[in-house]
């Protein structure tokens, strides 16, 4: 089982961002998905310093492949997602339809990512006709959708796509055209002053009665559980995942990838160092109660 | 343009019908919608006489089976498809590429329309599902500002319908998982958010009320506040010690003052959102709408939207505020 550096979702300023990632040369993650997936705002790192990333992650002996954007509004935005496709030279995350269709038109290999609403067996064979190699199901489709969804595909005679699987961090739940943190620090978007960079971690979201519930981080909405799928190596390992993705968090993440390391080469099931995700197991996606 | 107003039954799909709607769109009483709430949508027989209903005064009827279904459930939103060709439907409404692929391919003779749910926002987005499946139109997500519905609508490869009032999902459709994390169950796998068996409503001494959703506190209300559902993204909730509306207040989307320019961009047609409102609802603002796109038809440069239709709305809107929502930029 390989594991897999997922895409920072976060903005941090670009010498933590660099650091980050010469940290991540080291680190035994066979993958590593570089981009910006959240706001096309964010500046730290442009679109060619990505690609000039990618290019000496590579150098060092990492698959790496280029995440897009989940939402893609503007025109300038379509420009940036073009320049990495086509100036890239490496495998695309095609985390919406615009990045599929950019990819499939110049015929450049993908990755569909969570959020391109894959649930089944016939859409996964479509994408695979225009061009996908790998799949990232969605951060609601737990263990039993994935068994049976394996079930159709062998039926149909066909071979599944290489199985990547979020296994570690915070769930990406929602997007939008507004950005929350600007409006959490009363800011209008357009004069936001890059103020997410300040919540590495997120902007911790609570009920009124101080339950942590939610992470704002821009026009992204996250979970406030740092989600672990450690302790179910054994049933991911039964359905095929081919792959596990350990999205950055801000602290400890050389502590969480050697966990993950040392736990993919021992059959015994691992202790958990988060929280239990529950679309896993068919439930809510968050621990609800006690 | 043309007027697209929602049925959630066969008296609201005649209201909508009588007070003007070109067409309705209505869903099956089962998980292949996005609005499967217990008591709505349309049985085989009621649909029929729904669709009799509406071909009789010349108007349309589209059927949403703008879910995602899982492998195993595929069969039945196949079915799903055969039933709208097979019932007369004018269009289906659809999301997920396994549906619309087998509707191209099995009838290609009903026309595809592209859900909101579909997230396409872009020019390359709808060219693939124009490409792949032959969309003959693409509701747009709430996401897109005024200024990118008129460029978006020069460069689509096909005609744009985008949304004019109702509840406001300020998330990109198809890409919130806010309802699932809290309950399980979410718009996309089952056609419900923050579904009305998970809240529960609790009275206070003091006559205010608080309202959770499965143990989740979404809001507190003092006594008399007008409290509206709790779904997540219209909750208070604490952030760097203040509790405000973090995400979005209640309020509906209203973009009556850019009816011109929506005219004026080519937008085919303006959807009333509200599949789970009553027949008063549809009534009320399928002819307020209705008006309003008569008057400019008529008379396009006289056009201002009148006082009276802005409040017949506002009375049907959320918290009885509307927005312009994301067509403003000062929304984002």
């Amino acid at each position: 089982m390989k594991l897999s550096l997922g895409p920072l979702q976060y903005l941090w300023s670009r010498e933590r961002t660099l650091a980050f990632y010469r940290a991540a040369a080291d680190w035994p993650v066979e993958i590593v998905y570089l981009g910006e997936t959240v706001c096309s705002k964010r500046r730290e790192l442009g679109t060619r310093d990505w690609i000039a990333l990618a290019h000496e992650l590579a150098e060092s002996g990492k698959e790496v492949v280029l995440s897009s954007l989940a939402l893609v509004e503007a025109e300038s935005e379509l420009g940036a997602l073009k320049r990495l496709v086509e100036d890239g030279g490496l495998m695309i995350e095609a985390n919406d339809l615009s990045a599929v269709q950019l990819c499939a038109e110049r015929a450049v290999p993908f990755v569909a990512g969570p959020t391109l609403n894959v649930y089944n067996h016939r859409a996964l064979a479509l994408l695979a006709e225009d061009g996908m190699r790998r799949w990232v199901p969605g951060v609601e489709q737990g263990q039993a959708l994935l068994r049976e969804l394996r079930e159709a595909v062998l039926a149909d005679g066909n071979g599944m796509p290489e199985l990547e699987v979020i296994a570690y961090g915070r769930l990406p739940l929602a997007y939008s055209a507004r950005c929350f943190t600007a409006r959490a620090l009363d800011l209008p978007k357009d004069q936001c002053g890059f103020r997410c960079i300040e919540y590495p971690d997120g902007l911790p979201l609570a009920t009124r009665e101080g339950a942590p519930f939610l992470r704002i981080n821009g026009i992204q909405i996250q979970g406030e559980d740092v989600t672990d799928l450690g302790p179910e190596l054994p049933a991911l390992r039964e359905l095929g995942v081919d792959i596990l993705r350990l999205y950055p968090q801000a602290d400890g993440m050389t502590r969480v990838i050697a966990h993950f390391d040392l736990v993919r080469h021992v059959a015994a099931t691992p202790p958990p160092i988060g929280q239990r995700n529950g679309y896993w197991h068919g439930e809510p996606g968050m621990h609800v109660g006690n | 343009m043309q007027l697209v107003c929602p049925a959630g039954n066969l008296p609201a799909l005649q209201a909508a019908i009588d007070a003007g709607a070109d067409a309705v769109y209505a869903g099956l009483r089962d998980q292949t919608n996005a609005r499967a709430f217990p008591g709505l949508n349309f049985s085989d027989e009621e649909l029929r006489r729904g669709i009799a209903w509406a071909h009789a005064r010349g108007r349309k009827v589209y059927l949403a089976l703008n879910t995602y279904p899982d492998s195993a459930r595929l069969a039945h939103w196949q079915a799903a498809v055969d039933k709208a060709a097979e019932l007369g439907c004018d269009a289906i409404i659809a999301a997920e590429l396994a549906v619309l692929d087998y509707a191209a391919r099995t009838h290609p003779l009903l026309p595809r329309h592209l859900s909101v749910q579909g997230s396409a926002t872009t020019a390359p987005a709808l060219r693939y599902m124009h490409e792949r499946f032959g969309i003959a139109r693409a509701v747009l997500p709430r996401v897109l500002s005024i200024q990118q519905v008129e460029r978006l609508c020069e460069s689509s490869p096909v005609p744009l319908e985008v949304f004019a009032f109702g509840s406001l999902c300020i998330m990109v459709e198809g890409r919130c998982q806010l309802s699932s994390y809290v309950t399980g169950a979410s718009p996309n796998r089952h056609g419900v958010c923050s579904p009305a068996s998970f809240v529960r409503w609790e009275e206070h001494a003091d006559g205010g009320r608080s309202v959770r959703l499965n143990q989740v506190l979404i809001d507190r209300f003092a006594p008399a506040e007008p409290a509206g559902y709790p779904t997540v993204c219209k909750g208070r909730f604490d952030v760097r010690g203040e509790v405000f509306h973090a995400l979005e207040e209640p309020t509906s989307l209203n973009t009556l003052e850019l009816l011109p320019r929506l005219a004026q961009a080519g937008v085919a047609a303006l959807k009333i959102e509200g599949r789970q409102r009553g027949v008063a609802y549809v009534a009320s603002v399928t002819r307020t709408w209705r008006e309003a796109l008569d008057r400019l038809a008529a008379a396009p440069d006289a056009w201002q939207a009148q006082p009276a239709w802005q409040q017949e709305l506002a009375r049907h809107a959320e918290g009885h505020q509307t927005t312009l929502g994301p067509y403003h930029r000062h929304w984002h």
